[in-house]
């Protein structure tokens, strides 16, 4: 059972991610993102963190991904054309990504941590849950959770001022 | 006060003098600064005689006195001072130039009197009696070098005073460049000296000199002809001598003050002065002996020929110079200075007077163009006369009792000397002989169109040109003034002239061999530890070398008679009849030439190649070959900053995956 | 499954990601693709988490996502920005930094 749910987050998530990348509409790359992070809150609940995979959906698959959207629509499509102007660009970037994944699993698989090889320890009910993470949040890590939601004040502010129209401009 | 005291002022004076009239030569009015340096030069004579007092005070054995004024360089095994040495020879030396130069100041306020450089000329001269008398005063070498080298550098100045005068900077340029390959030779012997005795000051190089070196080795055979070269250059010896008949290129003063009487003399000073040094490198004194002979003799025999007044004058001195060359490279120390001595005094009056005769010509110097100036220029031709009877040692004069105590010294030592003495003899009869070539030329015979006119009272004009080679001039600042001063007009001339007229026709009667013998001892304060001063020959040889000179003197002034007064066309046979030899000595030996072929063109064309070749290829190559590898390297850098924002990302994961497979296989 | 399987998955989303920037010109792609690249790290933080069975990974990983919608705050707002001036929406035609 585990294993089917794995293998179809997984297809899930690897279809969205090339997708993202491969679409040239990129309002459908948005689309393909959606599906892609709904497929990550699947593989979330696998791991037993209920409330980061709801956070995930409502969150990031809800809210982030709607401004997404917006923008899409506001900027429009952007034709790009299919002339690259960086000579070895096109064939070095696959080859990249192929290096880092080789390295990445190599450095996974061949390590000595023994705990990968094991489907983890037996965790108790509440593992995950949203009273474990807000205590852990409001207790052990309280700077770090003050500090981002300062940081997201920041944001909020410096996208007002990036995106302000200014008077003397003329607007679309 | 002590003597050394004196001996600092007597270089303070004229630096003194040198600085007042330098920095305030706008604010001086007329003449003043004339008169500030005769003044300045003056003290410094009175105080040279107070130093004399002192040091005749003394007993003779400790009459070497320094006193330092402070550490010049002391650092690193180096002890140099400022320091002075006041001795009977440096007494002696300052005394002639300091008494010379006061009469040639005097007789210059009126001979450059409408100069507009008039100022300029007396802080140059200054200057330079003030390096002339630290040269001599110096205590250890580096002053003495010091002292050498602003010595050169105001022979430069007043050589090439007339600065608009094309000939006259070429003649301070050729000086300038010939003193300075003498100062290398100085230069490298005190760089020996001190590598060998560890020290500059010279009483202490003295001392040592004896007991470090044996006789005739190699090293201090170097270290006396490096010396040597360092006096030729300066005192105008074969084959350094080519800048001294250029050097006439000078005012008349500057003729007589520098290149007569005291910058010239310095080559002999120094051998006299390091003479433990030639009394070991034995080698080194008889090179300078025979260097002294053969600067005499071919001196002598262009003397002949020359037809410029002040040219002839020139290589008369340039001949005399090396009679006191021979004179200490043989050990006839006293004579040699006794003879330094009377030439100052007879050759500064030559001059003197050669420069109330050009006055009198307007600039002109071609003794073929005067004549029969007897009745009006009396005055100056009674003074030439008396200083060709010096110059040519007729007996009784000051020249006379001079050159032949040389001589006499010369045939004392015997042997191979002997060809010394012969020389002096013969250079002693063409001596006479020009003497009187001038003297007859000049004062007797059929008065000149311009000793006409002076006759009337007329004072002849002519536009105002260069001598030598007749281009047009005007008299502007960098060239002679409007106003040509003659002796007779001028009181300040005929005072100078006066004086030095007795000096040169008394001054011989100090040392009268078996009469008088003051300068002798006068000197032996500081030549008390050499092997040969204290040889004297019999007072019966010297009145037999006394006796062959003066019939010499006489026999030279008798064919000079012949050939320049009785029969005037007589030169002009002989001429005629020796075409060949008389080209030859009127090229002067083809010296010029033959130094502009072997040394000037060579380093000339070595300069050009250096330029167009070297320069170019290599240095240029080099230079050019780093900027070309920097740039090369910065352009194949350059190519990564492409600007694109996708290939800065590609770099970045580029360096991640290298790093990531460095850790891999380091891991592993 | 093995936590090692969740590991390999995400190495290869990241891979994917990282060519996603490689390759788009679209700024906003890029960014989307940036998405990617976090998400990946997120996925091995959570399987460390539940490897070690402690939840400090899941903050962790929590503090990763809120710090991925400030960055897509200011990025989409550069974007918008960008738009109005009329500039083009093309990271190549961006090139004044060329050296």
């Amino acid at each position: 059972m585990k294993e089917i749910c794995f293998f179809a987050g997984a297809i899930g998530c690897l279809g969205g991610a090339i997708a993202v990348i491969g679409l040239r509409n990129p309002f459908y790359s948005v689309l393909a993102l959606i599906v892609h992070l709904i497929s990550l809150a699947g593989l979330f609940l696998l791991l037993r963190a209920e409330f980061l995979a709801a956070a995930q959906i409502v969150v990031y698959a809800g809210a982030v991904m709607v401004l997404y959207v917006f923008v899409a629509a506001y900027v429009g499509n952007v034709e790009e054309s299919l002339w690259e102007p960086i000579p070895g660009q096109r064939w070095l970037a696959p080859v990249l990504g192929l290096a880092l994944f080789v390295e990445l699993s190599i450095a996974i698989i061949g390590s000595g941590l023994k705990s990968l090889d094991t489907e983890g320890p037996t965790v108790e009910l509440g593992f995950g849950s949203p009273e474990a993470i807000g205590r852990l949040l409001l207790e052990r890590f309280l700077i770090a959770f003050e500090a981002a939601s300062l940081l997201l004040l920041i944001a909020a502010v410096g996208a007002v001022v990036l995106a302000a129209r200014r008077r003397e401009e003329a607007t679309s | 006060m002590d003597a050394t005291t004196y001996g600092w002022l007597i270089l303070a004076f004229p630096l003194a003098g040198s600085m007042i009239i330098a920095f305030g030569w706008k604010l001086l009015p007329g003449r003043a600064a004339g008169w500030i340096g005769t003044a300045a030069i003056g003290l410094s004579f009175l105080v040279t005689l107070g130093a004399l007092f002192q040091i005749l005070g003394l007993p003779a054995e400790e009459r070497q006195l320094t006193d330092s004024l402070y550490d010049y360089a002391s650092a690193g095994g180096l002890d140099i001072q400022m320091n002075i040495l006041v001795d009977p020879l440096s007494v002696f030396m300052c005394l002639v130039v300091s008494g010379i130069s006061t009469m040639i100041h005097l007789y210059s306020i009126s001979y450059v009197t409408s100069d507009r450089g008039f100022n300029r000329f007396f802080s140059y001269l200054n200057f330079f009696v003030f390096s002339m008398l630290l040269l001599v005063l110096a205590g250890n070498i580096v002053l003495l070098i010091v002292g050498w080298a602003f010595v050169g550098f105001a022979s430069y100045a007043l050589i090439s005073f007339w600065y608009r005068r094309t000939t006259a900077t070429e003649a301070g340029m050729k000086a300038f460049v010939i003193n300075v390959v003498g100062d290398i030779g100085l230069v490298l012997a005190a760089l020996f000296i001190f590598r060998e005795l560890g020290t500059f000051d010279l009483l202490a190089i003295f001392e040592q000199a004896p007991e470090q070196f044996s006789t005739n080795e190699g090293v201090v055979v170097l270290i006396g002809i490096l010396l040597l070269v360092g006096a030729f250059a300066k005192s105008a010896q074969v084959p350094f001598h080519t800048w001294l008949p250029d050097a006439m290129e000078g005012p008349t003063p500057v003729s007589a003050l520098i290149h007569a009487a005291t910058m010239v003399t310095a080559g002999v000073y120094l051998i006299g002065r390091f003479y433990p040094i030639f009394e070991i490198a034995l080698t080194a004194a008889d090179i300078a002996a025979i260097v002294g002979l053969v600067t005499l003799l071919i001196a002598a025999t262009i003397a002949l020929v020359v037809t410029d007044n002040k040219r002839i004058i020139a290589y008369s001195t340039m001949s005399q110079i090396g009679y006191m060359i021979m004179g200490v490279g043989i050990g006839a120390y006293s004579a040699a200075f006794f003879h330094l001595m009377t030439h100052a005094f007879f050759k500064a009056l030559l001059f003197m007077t050669a420069g109330s005769v050009i006055g009198a010509m307007a600039n002109r110097q071609n003794i073929d163009l005067m004549g029969g100036f007897r009745r009006s220029l009396p005055f100056t031709s009674a003074l030439l006369i008396i200083g060709c009877l010096a110059l040519a040692a007729f007996p009784g004069t000051s020249g006379f009792f001079s050159k032949d105590a040389i001589l006499a010294f010369a045939e004392y030592r015997g042997g191979a000397y002997w060809v010394f003495a012969i020389g002096g003899y013969i250079g002693a009869l063409m001596t006479a002989i020009y003497a009187f070539r001038i003297g007859f030329r000049i004062v007797a015979g059929p008065p000149c169109e311009v000793a006409r006119d002076l006759e009337q009272g007329v004072h002849h004009h002519v536009e105002p040109q260069n001598p030598a080679t007749g281009e047009a001039e005007d008299t502007d600042v960098g060239f002679p003034g409007e106003k040509h001063n003659i002796a007779e007009d001028n009181w300040p001339m005929k005072i100078a002239m006066s004086v030095l007229g007795i000096g040169a026709l008394f001054s011989g009667y100090i040392q009268v061999p078996g009469v008088t013998d003051v300068l002798h001892t006068f000197l032996e304060g500081s030549f008390e530890d050499s092997k040969l001063y204290f040889e004297q020959p019999t007072d019966a040889a010297e009145w037999r070398g006394l006796a062959t000179g003066a019939l010499i003197s006489l026999t030279g002034i008798a064919i000079a008679h012949h050939f320049f007064l009785r029969n005037r066309a007589a030169a002009a046979r002989l001429q005629a009849r020796l075409p060949g030899l008389h080209t030859f000595l009127a090229n002067k030996w083809y010296f010029d030439e033959a130094i502009d072929l072997l040394i000037v063109r060579p380093t000339l064309a070595f300069g050009r190649w250096c330029d167009s070749t070297f320069e170019r290829y290599v240095v240029e190559g080099l230079v050019s070959g780093a900027q070309g590898v920097a740039k090369g390297g910065n352009s194949a850098v350059r190519t990564a900053q492409s600007g694109y924002l996708r290939s800065y990302a590609l770099l970045l994961f580029v360096g991640f995956a290298g790093l990531g497979l460095y850790f891999l296989i380091a891991g592993s | 499954m093995d936590m090692s399987w969740y590991l390999v998955l995400s190495a290869l989303l990241f891979a994917t990601g990282a060519v996603g920037v490689l390759i788009r010109r679209s700024p906003l792609v890029i960014l989307l693709c940036l998405e990617l690249m976090l998400n990946a790290g997120n996925l091995a933080l959570i399987t460390f988490s539940r490897t070690l069975g402690d939840e400090e990974g899941q903050v962790f990983a929590l503090i990763v996502m809120v710090i991925a919608a400030c960055e897509v705050v200011i990025g989409l707002g550069i974007i918008v920005a960008a738009y109005r001036r009329r500039i083009p929406l093309n990271v190549d035609e961006l090139r004044a930094l060329r050296g």
